[in-house]
């Protein structure tokens, strides 16, 4: 394919677009405001010297630039992003409509609280539709993301041994080794050992290493499920029973909570701690899109502990107990803490109790049901020519994402990172890579329920087609690519091992300045 | 003596009660190109099996485990300012720390040369 070369740099409507710095000066300004007057300084010493050069950019060139540099960025609402574990699903426009109702956004966290009553008892439907779905009876809302929810949960474990007087000997946490990096990380940081878990040849717990690893320094297990794999971990229930009886603590990552969210209730399986990511289930932006949420559920064991603040109702409405010395709090309570200086992303949690009221409970249930048919779907249509190693046939389905390993692209000369970037001038975003560690050259993908059989289809047969590529030699189709995205393939490698990561004037400009 | 392995793709080295550890060829094949690594400072006291260094490819991060207990006496501070050089000679000058053997025992449970390579056949 011949490249052809544009005078402008742009190719067709596909328009280049620098920085703003190096499009914008701070002679120009996109209003007309007056001269400021002199006024005397107060900062003293700590006034800059010179010119901010903040870039100058009228109305229409600001619009430019953001829409252009939009028009870059790959998108849920652009296209099929089969990220696996990282379920990028349709945002409904509905839950944006309610986030902006001014009760809502224009609110602020220190206004007396009769002022937002309505404020407060969304977050009290919100705890009640997730403790409700879970079968746990505590939530603390306010963690502002996955890990950050991680982190609560296991402080609220961690509060519950100190408070045994069993800190110094409860100290090993287990970890299986298809796990999300931030689970050992979270344990890491909160001072316990890690100690891993294999996977046996099915890709779920090994149970006869985890039961042999158990004794009484174990203080949690850190569990996914579905895990990684996009596996049901069936002996759940027998892990959590053999840890409870040792004196653990069972943490569930639910970050794949989408899978199973209105068919199982974790509370039923023995868990004591997970967290929900909101911008995963219940279809809040995140990825650049919007913060993430992440609240976290708690057994009995552990709800003593729940962080502040929360929501309680009585003869005055809704109020929040934000402090240790809150009268209302009962003699057995004893909050570690709190996670964040308010009340957690306000925003996020009237999208998600949006969408759950939206759906109904057999709407959520459904949401389950069609993650899991899509996946299986693309695992079905994919696997005679693809490999995925721990596929036991159509008797022995996957959850809501499909895994691959490279091993269809033995003797290609091709790996992972080619197919994903060949998959790039096809128009798709790549599906998670080399994730989970457990599978050599792993391909997770995750197609989620809001993509149509019209839209897998052609995914499906885009995927094939480029099997079939790949293992008849073509070569360039893959080594060269993504020739057609608006940069070529980026050198990786250099990017980490020598990061540019201040903004430097461009010379030219630099010494037209002088 | 010969160099000794380990299941976790490390290789051993002895001089005298000084072991050299390393990944080995096979390791850095597959964790691509290396862009970071952190060795262990010296007078750590490691055991068999403990986390001692830690390597980041463009792929994954991983640890790199201690093979035998002892005391670390050097880390390859090298390798900090050019990870490359664990790709480039993982066998030689990509060597990760020395150790001071506390169990000279242990050696007995590493590879030699001839079985490591029987293990790779059978992971592939």
């Amino acid at each position: 394919m011949s490249e052809k070369q544009t005078f402008s740099g742009n190719r067709g409507l596909q328009l280049e677009e620098p920085l703003i710095f190096e499009i914008g000066s701070y002679q120009n300004c996109g209003v007309d405001l007056d001269d400021v007057p002199d006024v005397a300084s107060c900062l003293g010493d700590c006034a800059a010297p010179g010119n901010a050069d903040l870039p100058g950019l009228s109305e229409p060139e600001a619009m430019r630039h953001f829409v252009r540099l939009s028009q870059k960025n790959h998108a849920i609402d652009a296209g099929l992003y089969p990220l696996g574990s990282c379920t990028m699903k349709h945002n409904p426009r509905l839950n944006e409509k309610m986030a902006r109702l001014p009760g809502f956004s224009d609110i602020h966290p220190l206004q007396p609280q009769a002022t937002v009553q309505g404020a407060l008892e969304l977050m009290d439907d919100l705890a009640h539709w997730l403790k409700t779905l879970t079968g746990l009876p505590a939530v603390a809302l306010s963690p502002k993301a996955g890990a950050h929810g991680e982190l609560c949960g296991m402080m609220a474990i961690r509060a519950a041994i100190e408070a045994k007087g069993e800190l110094a000997t409860r100290n090993r946490v287990l970890v299986p080794e298809s796990a999300h990096g931030t689970n050992p990380a979270t344990a890491a940081l909160l001072g316990f050992k890690v100690d891993g878990i294999p996977a046996n040849a099915e890709g779920r717990v090994d149970l006869a290493a985890f039961k042999e690893k158990l004794g009484d320094d174990v203080a949690a297990i850190m569990l996914t499920n579905p895990n990684t794999c996009g596996l049901f971990e069936r002996d759940i229930i027998e892990i959590a029973d053999a840890l409870h009886a040792v004196g653990g603590y069972f943490y569930c990552d639910g970050a794949n909570f989408n899978a199973i969210v209105g068919r199982v209730r974790p509370g039923d399986l023995g868990v004591d701690a997970m967290h929900i990511n909101l911008h995963k289930t219940f279809s809040t932006p995140h990825g650049g899109g919007g913060p993430g949420s992440g609240p976290t559920v708690l057994s009995d064991r552990l709800a003593p502990f729940a962080p502040l603040p929360f929501v309680v109702s009585g003869e005055d409405g809704f109020s929040l107990v934000e402090t240790m010395g809150d009268a209302r709090l009962g003699a057995d309570e004893n909050p570690f803490g709190r996670m964040v200086a308010f009340h957690g992303q306000m925003g996020m949690y009237v999208r998600a109790l949006s969408y759950m009221m939206s759906h109904g409970a057999d709407g959520l249930r459904q949401v389950a049901e069609d993650a899991v048919l899509n996946a299986n779907y693309i695992l079905a249509s994919l696997r005679d020519v693809m490999t995925a190693p721990f596929d036991n046939g159509p008797k022995a389905p996957c959850m809501h994402e499909a895994l691959f390993d490279d091993s269809f692209l033995k003797d290609t000369g091709l790996d992972t990172l080619d197919f994903a970037k060949a998959m790039i001038d096809e128009g798709y975003h790549p599906m998670t890579m080399y994730f989970p560690l457990v599978v050599h050259g792993a391909m997770l993908i995750e197609p989620t329920e809001t993509e149509s059989k019209a839209s897998l289809d052609l995914f499906i047969a885009t995927m094939r087609d480029l099997v079939k590529g790949a293992k008849e030699g073509d070569m360039a189709r893959f080594k060269n690519a993504p020739e057609l995205a608006p940069r070529r393939r980026l050198d990786e490698t250099q990017a980490a091992r020598n990061p540019i990561l201040r903004w430097h004037e461009p010379t030219a400009k630099a010494q037209a300045a002088e | 003596m010969s160099k000794k392995y380990t299941k976790d793709h490390e290789w051993v080295q002895l001089d005298g009660d000084v072991a050299t550890v390393g990944i080995t060829d096979y390791a850095q094949s597959q964790l691509g190109d290396v862009v970071f690594v952190e060795v262990p400072e010296a007078g750590r006291q490691v055991g068999q099996g403990d986390d001692a260094a830690v390597v980041e490819s463009v792929k994954a991060a991983s640890e790199v485990y201690a093979p035998l207990s002892g005391e670390i006496v050097e880390g390859n501070g090298a390798l900090e300012d050019n990870p490359a050089m664990v790709n480039e000679d993982a066998d030689n000058q990509g060597w990760f720390f020395k150790l001071k053997l506390a169990d000279a025992s242990e050696l007995d449970g590493l590879m030699d040369e001839a079985a490591y390579a029987d293990f790779l056949k059978e992971l592939d």
